[in-house]
């Protein structure tokens, strides 16, 4: 199964540890840890159910493109990153 | 008794302060490192409303019942896919109790007006005043959409409601949400082109409060000037004032419908206090004529902007507190006349609310 990570800034929603997720898309996973972690999906995904503005998934080590993020498919054995841009103060 | 506890609603997090031993002191930080732009505390059964914007993370709801101590995420206020354009929302601006038990309003950014009525459990979107035609006319005032910033629910019958919107107007409800009327009467926008400058729909009222005791008079800090209106919003007289009348936050007084308090800085493109001095106006008369109260506020080298939300004053009418965008935070036991410095090093303060 693939594995998917999640950014610092989430630890109060999700562990620091790698989530084993199926689905043949980074949609497909995302939406296969929100199914256990529902409260997690309004902080990646926004009130449309798009990735939100300043989130990005890298898929295997490549930063993904946003607005192809969610289609772009994975392998059995990908590893997923869901990281935030860093700006602000 | 004059209020005791003082939320902040920061930049950096929703601070509750405590008075004792005639200070204030920081008693509790909840949602550390997260703007809070917004926050109720809810009279009729305690409890205390945040709303929170995580930037990249978005906007979320959440709710005390203990005063502050543990909170649970709620439901957030969100434009439903059939809502035209169905924008994501950027931020609740504005949280307010209504008049039945549980009942909420909720105003964001972009302009959509939520109301829930168990607690925010659930939330309904008013759909009826996102569907008005003259809301292609309404703009942004510094975001990027316009938005809902004074919700205000007259306490003779809580069915009637005027909304106040940047750059949108004035608006009122008689039927709890269903239909609505384009108020503001009177108002007028120097910054618009001449034709367009008596649009009651382009208006941007800052700020809009009202006397909680005479609910037909309301008080506005236009980006334009002050003006107040004594028929509940629908016709509204521009006061003159001796000096600036420029600002964002306005608060009325309790208990007088004369009395209100301003807080001036030098218009439109600088945003600053005069000469560096910070100053409160107050009216104490219907808007005749201003005081401008100085005693404890800074007199050289200040920056400090109070924001919409950034002055309350309590249900005694006495005891005022005041946040700006630098950090600091004043409060007052005498109706303005004189200020204490509590702390100048807070964050950037969006809402106070004196409980």
């Amino acid at each position: 199964m693939a594995q998917v990570r999640f950014t610092s800034w989430l630890r109060t929603l999700v562990p620091d540890e790698a989530i084993e997720a199926e689905g043949a898309t980074v949609g497909d996973a995302l939406a296969h840890v929100f199914a256990t972690r529902p409260q997690v999906r309004g902080y990646v995904l926004d009130d449309r159910g798009a990735l939100r503005k300043h989130v990005c998934v890298f898929a295997d080590g490549a930063r993904l493109p946003r607005e192809a993020a969610m289609a772009h498919p994975i392998r059995h054995d990908s590893m997923l990153y869901v990281m935030q841009a860093l700006s602000g103060g | 008794m004059p209020a005791d506890i003082l939320l902040l609603a920061t930049r950096k997090g929703l601070l509750t302060l405590h008075r004792a031993n005639g200070g204030w002191r920081v008693a509790d930080t909840a949602f550390p490192g997260v703007p809070v732009t917004s926050v109720l505390h809810d009279v009729r059964d305690g409890a205390i409303y945040a709303g929170l914007k995580h930037g990249h993370f978005g906007a979320k709801m959440h709710r005390s019942d203990d005063g502050g101590r543990a909170w649970r995420e709620i439901a957030m206020p969100a434009f439903p896919p059939g809502a035209a354009g169905a924008p994501s929302l950027f931020q609740v601006w504005t949280l307010v109790a209504g008049g039945e038990a549980g009942e909420l309003w909720a105003g964001a950014i972009p302009a959509g007006l939520f109301r829930s009525g168990n607690r925010g459990e659930s939330w309904d979107f008013v759909s009826a005043l996102w569907d008005v035609p003259a809301r292609a006319r309404w703009l942004g005032g510094g975001y990027d959409d316009a938005g809902i910033h004074s919700i205000s629910p007259d306490p003779r019958d809580h069915r009637r409601v005027v909304v106040s919107i940047s750059c949108g107007g004035v608006w009122e409800t008689d039927d709890a949400g269903a239909s609505w009327i384009q108020r503001g009467a009177g108002l007028f926008a120097a910054y618009a082109p001449p034709e367009s400058a008596n649009d009651p729909a382009i208006q941007d009222p800052h700020r809009v409060a009202r006397c909680a005791a005479a609910p037909d008079t309301m008080w506005m800090q236009h980006h334009n000037g002050i003006f107040r209106s004594t028929d509940a919003g629908a016709t509204w007289t521009q006061l003159e004032l001796p000096g600036d009348d420029f600002g964002f936050a306005v608060a009325a007084h309790p208990g007088d419908p004369a009395t209100a308090w301003f807080v001036p800085a030098i218009k439109d493109e600088l945003r600053i206090p005069r000469d560096g001095a910070l100053a409160v106006t107050r009216t104490r008369d219907g808007g005749r004529t201003f005081e401008t109260l100085r005693d404890g506020l800074p007199q050289r080298d200040a920056y400090d902007l109070v924001y919409r939300h950034g002055l309350d004053v309590d249900a005694t009418g006495t005891r005022l507190a005041m946040g700006s965008t630098t950090g600091a935070l004043w409060t007052s036991d005498d109706a303005g006349e004189r200020w204490t410095l509590v702390n100048a090093h807070l964050p950037p303060i969006y809402a106070v609310q004196l409980i």
